[in-house]
């Protein structure tokens, strides 16, 4: 077999399709190691902006209650390499959380930030993560709808309902809705549970508690991504129905309903799924913020209060982290719009 | 004869005789049917006659405190006024209030004085200001007759301050915020993306590796990392001056590419090879042929870029780590209510700054929408 | 199926076959908003089984909204406002498609099952992002009760008919990773698919290289003779017509100006229009293929359409007072319909 037949028949063969994956997951996972490291770098120069050594503030409030010893402050110096040059302290800080899974202490609690951050960040990306289940719910049909029934009443209504939710700002619109909540319905607002289930075990009332909580953030996060995926959603789908594959489908004899879902709506859902790219970003950014207004247990409140108190190894993690699990989240998007697409893993 | 014709009103006249009509003519001319964004475009004039004119408009100083008129809700415009006799007569006024404390509860309300009115009008006498900073003048658009009365037409605050009044003088900052933020996106972003167009290769692979870094993280906890690096005991002109340029971290990305796109598109088009043959060097290449064929592009994206920073202003003055109270901005106005009690006792410090931001982020939408169909020679 | 019209013919006595889509005064019109796009502005035609029906014209005259009114796969604005297209389904019966509604489950069985159309653009006109053999079975699938197996087994028998090499392999494959070429085989092959009696091919070579042409049009030709269908082929290449056809419609501004076969429009070209396209094509079954040549003066606007016979504006022979004032009718003269007043006597001499 020559090197040419070979080719070809490696191009044929079923499997090529895997081999492809592949090497698209391959290309996507080698660029997100200078992403990762930009991002730590960036976080670390945030953190280091204001001025002064907080270690020193530390021992000073730590001295009212006993204080640190001098050995003590010793140790902790050398372990994060304070006073010293912005990149050992940065190198130190780093292999720390490399080496040792050490994100360092929050001052402020004195106690390790590992301890605090993990169930908060799990609630940011679990709320983030239903907003996006929640804005494709909700776009997909709402913008096929405005498409295919174009400059109908549904389509103006949409399209206005489009604009007041990119235009309204997300803590307002949680503001406003807690509000209506507390007004007419006599809902108990902030927070993901009702108070009496605060440290109590997970059981089924509470879970439906949460039930009940929950969808207000998501409602609040999501509206503004919504509004914008309804528009995409319509102009892209606008943009393929009248394409010639269309016609030869319906000449086909596919009804309608069939032919919309079978082929333009599939065209037209690769740039939707590839939002994700930059949908996941701002509803992480808006979650931190809606968090902060409905005192949600997620890393925004812990995030400004430590930004505000200067906690720099708590802030700086939480960055860090939401940062990165970010950036998995959009690497798993581009697979699965890869999955989707057959021309993206091919290029 | 029956010419078989069906011209519209319009006529496909036009069609066969063009008018010869400059590029911004014919975008003016497009965009003028877009209704939305022609009556956007006046609002959003009328917002910025606000922000210029603050001080003629706005009935009260912001920062003046009334013990007396702590949360008072909005006083209504009546127009009728019944004499002793019965007859009725056309006077604007509010009707004065009444201030009574619950002793149990401690509880303020606010009834109505029937007996007393306060006379309203235009061109009123008031606090003095100087207009534009330059010419001073105690003369102000509309407000009651008499300097000494207060009326709060959007309702107080918790120091008795004027609601409407605060609005009316922190859309300076706030738009003026978005105004700025723009400049500065757009030095950043059409100067990275033109050089990422126009040169190609490594150049362009490393600021399109620095675009996708930056809309790859979540941009809000960065801010709020850098908005709270500010120190709190800087002056407010740093503060706001730095907090502008935070904010303009946000458009600059989307406006690089679009200005990458352009030149890359333009780059291979034969005027653009023959005014290089001619001799002209790079940058009078870029000034002379290819920033004017896609600046309508631009100030598309810029207008669209604005209301994303004045929401961003919004965002990081109302969590407490953007501009600091003594600055009036729409952001630090809606800090006021930032918990659901004060909301529950004076709704309208939410709903007042709150509906003024909306009007001002939609109408800046839509025209830049209408400003993007009119650009854009493709659309349909 | 009330919206059917539906009734038994009688017993045709008449030693002619009857046609296998009857079109009369078909009138498709776009409802625009700068006005009313008269596309199809009357027109008669007759395609028999078996045989190759070319319809000829410049662009812009109509050709492919006409042959969307028979699948009634005309875009909004447009819509059919008047006239019959007639199908005949072999079976005794005859259907008005022209009544039927756009979108009726009867409309959809006879599209892609009876009438079958392939396209100009073979690019654009497979499903992107959908496997080649995934459309083809879905065609399949749609019209005949058969097994997933049998159905993929049918396709790639189709495959290899339309002259695919390795149509096992191709079809697994995306459009995007196929020629132009096969792209419109592979058109032809999901057309076929459930053996149509009718196809409509608007212009499935202009897209091609000339290679490529020639080699669809046979396989179109050979497939043809096969099946026993008829075929309505649009185009705007003499060549073609000379090649592949054996009857002809010349069309002009959404009316049929000139029909009959094949010979006698090439030999006997009455209507000036016709005669105007024919200049540079002097003899039939030239191997060489011609583009049209450029008739002097425009296409006038679809909006402004002259009065009287829309062809009088790049008319050489037109006569003031009459060519401006009524429409001429299709009436025969010589071997061919001409619609021309020069050949009307009676009209002429008013
Ligand atoms: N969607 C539409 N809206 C308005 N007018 C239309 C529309 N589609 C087609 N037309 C008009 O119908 C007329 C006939 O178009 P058609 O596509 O049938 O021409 P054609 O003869 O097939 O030309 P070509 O050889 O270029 O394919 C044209 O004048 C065109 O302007
Ligand atoms: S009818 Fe008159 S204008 Fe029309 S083609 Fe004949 S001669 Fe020419
Ligand atoms: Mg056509």
């Amino acid at each position: 077999m020559s090197s040419r037949h070979l080719a070809v028949f490696l191009w044929y063969h079923p499997w090529r399709a895997t081999s492809a994956m592949f090497g698209f997951l391959y290309r996507r996972l080698l660029y997100m190691i200078p992403t990762v490291f930009l991002i730590s770098v960036v976080t670390f120069v945030i953190i280091q902006l204001p001025p002064g050594d907080y270690l020193d503030t530390l021992a000073a409030e730590l001295s009212d209650s006993g204080g640190l010893d001098e050995g003590t402050m010793q140790a902790l110096r050398d372990q994060y390499g304070l006073g010293q040059p912005m990149y050992v302290q940065y190198l130190k800080w780093m292999s720390q959380i490399l080496f040792h899974g050490n994100f360092g202490i929050s001052f402020e609690k004195n106690i390790p930030v590992n301890d605090i951050i993990w169930d908060k960040l799990g609630w940011t990306f679990a709320i983030s993560l239903m907003t996006l289940l929640f804005i494709w719910m909700t776009a997909l049909p709402i913008g096929i709808y405005s498409a295919v029934r174009k400059y109908s009443a549904g389509d103006y209504i949409a399209t206005f309902f489009g604009f007041i939710g990119l235009a309204v700002p997300n803590f307002l619109l949680a503001l406003v809705m807690m509000y209506v909540a507390f007004k007419y319905f006599g809902q108990s607002v902030g927070g993901l549970v009702s108070p009496q289930y605060l440290g109590e075990p997970w059981t089924f009332d509470k879970f439906l508690d949460l039930l009940a909580h929950i969808w207000m953030p998501i409602v609040v996060v999501g509206t503004s991504g919504a509004a914008a995926l309804i528009r995409i959603m319509r102009a892209n789908l606008l943009d393929e129905l009248y394409r010639p594959y269309v016609v030869t489908a319906r000449a086909k004899g596919m009804s309608e309903f069939q032919l919309l879902l079978k082929y333009p709506v599939r065209v037209a859902l690769n740039p939707f799924v590839s939002t994700i790219g930059w949908i996941l970003p701002t509803l992480v950014s808006g979650e931190i913020i809606v968090a902060v207004v409905m005192n949600l247990p997620t890393t925004g409140p812990l995030l400004l209060r430590a930004l505000l108190v200067q906690d720099m190894y708590l802030a700086g993690s939480l960055i860090l982290l939401v940062s990165i699990l970010t950036v998995i989240g959009t690497l798993v998007s581009d697979l699965l719009l890869a999955w989707i697409d057959p021309r993206i893993r091919y290029q | 004869m029956t010419v078989e014709t069906t011209l519209g009103p319009s006529g496909t006249e036009e069609e066969h005789t063009p008018e010869l009509l400059g590029p911004w003519a014919l975008m003016w001319r497009k965009f003028r049917r877009h209704r939305v964004a022609y009556v956007s475009l006046w609002i959003t004039g009328l917002i910025y006659f606000m922000a210029l004119f603050g001080d003629f408009l706005a009935p009260e100083k912001v920062d003046e405190t009334n013990r007396r008129g702590i949360f008072v809700p909005p006083q209504g415009i009546h127009f009728l006024v019944t004499d002793e006799d019965g007859s009725r007569s056309f006077q604007l006024h509010a009707k004065a209030l009444k201030m009574q404390v619950d002793r149990a509860t401690m509880r303020r309300s606010y009834v109505q004085d029937p007996d007393k009115i306060i006379p309203l009008g235009f061109f009123v006498e008031g606090y003095s200001y100087e207009i534009l900073g330059l010419i001073p003048s105690k003369t102000h658009f509309f407000g009651p007759k008499n300097p000494r009365d207060i009326v709060y037409f959007l309702g107080s605050d918790r120091l008795g301050r004027d609601i409407l009044s605060r609005i009316i003088i922190g859309t300076k900052i706030s738009m003026s915020i978005g105004l700025v933020g723009i400049v500065v996106s757009l030095v950043i972003g059409v100067s990275l993306g033109g050089l990422s167009g126009y040169y190609g290769g490594w150049v362009d692979t490393l600021i399109q590796r620095l675009v996708e870094f930056l809309r790859s993280i979540p941009t809000i906890p960065l801010w709020m990392g850098l908005a709270a690096a500010i120190p709190l005991g800087w002056p407010p002109l740093y503060t706001y001056f730095v907090v502008t340029i935070i904010v303009s971290m946000i458009g600059w990305t989307s406006l690089a590419r679009e200005v990458r796109g352009k030149f890359l598109s333009l780059r291979n088009e034969d005027f653009i090879t023959a005014a290089r043959l001619d001799g002209l060097t790079d940058w009078e290449v870029i000034r002379k042929h290819m920033v004017p064929s896609f600046s309508s592009h631009i100030i598309a994206s810029l207008t669209l870029a604005v209301p994303l920073m004045i929401l961003a202003e919004t965002s990081l003055s109302f969590l407490g780590i953007g501009l600091q109270p003594p600055i009036v901005s729409w952001g630090t106005l809606l800090k006021e209510a930032q918990n659901i009690r004060s909301i529950i006792e004076a709704p309208w410090l939410l709903i007042a700054p709150g509906t003024m931001i909306v009007i001002a982020v939609l109408a800046l939408n839509f025209l830049g929408d209408g400003l993007r169909d009119a650009a854009d020679p493709h659309a349909h | 199926m009330p919206q059917i019209r539906m009734h038994t013919e009688p017993d045709q006595t008449s030693h002619t076959v009857q046609p296998l889509v009857e079109i009369r005064g078909l009138k498709t019109h776009f409802f625009t908003d700068d006005g009313v796009v008269k596309a199809v502005e009357g027109v008669d035609l007759d395609i028999h089984a078996n045989r190759t029906h070319c319809i000829l014209g410049e662009s812009g005259c109509g050709k492919s909204i006409m042959a969307r009114s028979i699948l009634r796969i005309v875009d909004a604005p447009g819509k059919i406002v008047e006239g019959s297209i007639i199908y005949r389904p072999g079976d005794g019966r005859s259907v008005d498609l022209a009544k039927m509604r756009p979108g009726s489950r009867d409309l959809r069985e006879i599209r892609g099952q009876d009438i079958a159309m392939i396209f100009q653009e073979p690019m654009s006109s497979l499903g992107p992002i959908t496997k080649v053999g995934k459309q083809i079975v879905e065609t399949i699938h749609l019209h005949r009760r058969v097994s997933k197996a049998e159905a993929k087994e049918q396709a790639i028998e189709l495959l290899d008919k339309v002259g695919i090499p390795r149509p096992s392999e191709r079809f697994e494959a995306y459009p995007f990773e196929l020629s132009g070429g096969m792209r419109q085989r592979a058109m032809i092959a999901m057309a076929l698919s459930c053996r149509p009696r009718l196809l409509i091919a608007d212009e499935p070579t202009t897209a091609l290289d000339v290679t490529t042409q020639a080699q669809i049009l046979d396989l179109i030709a050979e497939l043809k003779e096969e099946l026993e269908m008829g075929v309505l082929l649009i185009t705007h290449d003499l060549g073609v017509v000379a090649e592949v056809a054996e009857d002809v419609s010349v069309t002009y501004m959404g009316k049929v100006v000139e029909k009959g076969d094949v010979f006698s429009i090439f030999e006997d070209p009455r209507h000036p229009y016709t005669q105007a396209l024919m200049q540079s094509v002097p003899k039939l079954g030239m191997e060489k293929r011609h583009r049209l040549p450029a008739i002097k003066g425009m296409v006038p606007h679809p909006l402004a359409r002259p009065s009287g016979c829309a062809f009088r504006t790049r008319c050489s022979q037109a006569m003031a007072g009459v060519c401006d004032k009524d429409e001429p009718g299709l009436l025969k003269s010589g071997k061919t319909d001409v619609a021309c007043f020069l050949y009307q006597e009676e009209t002429a001499s008013v």
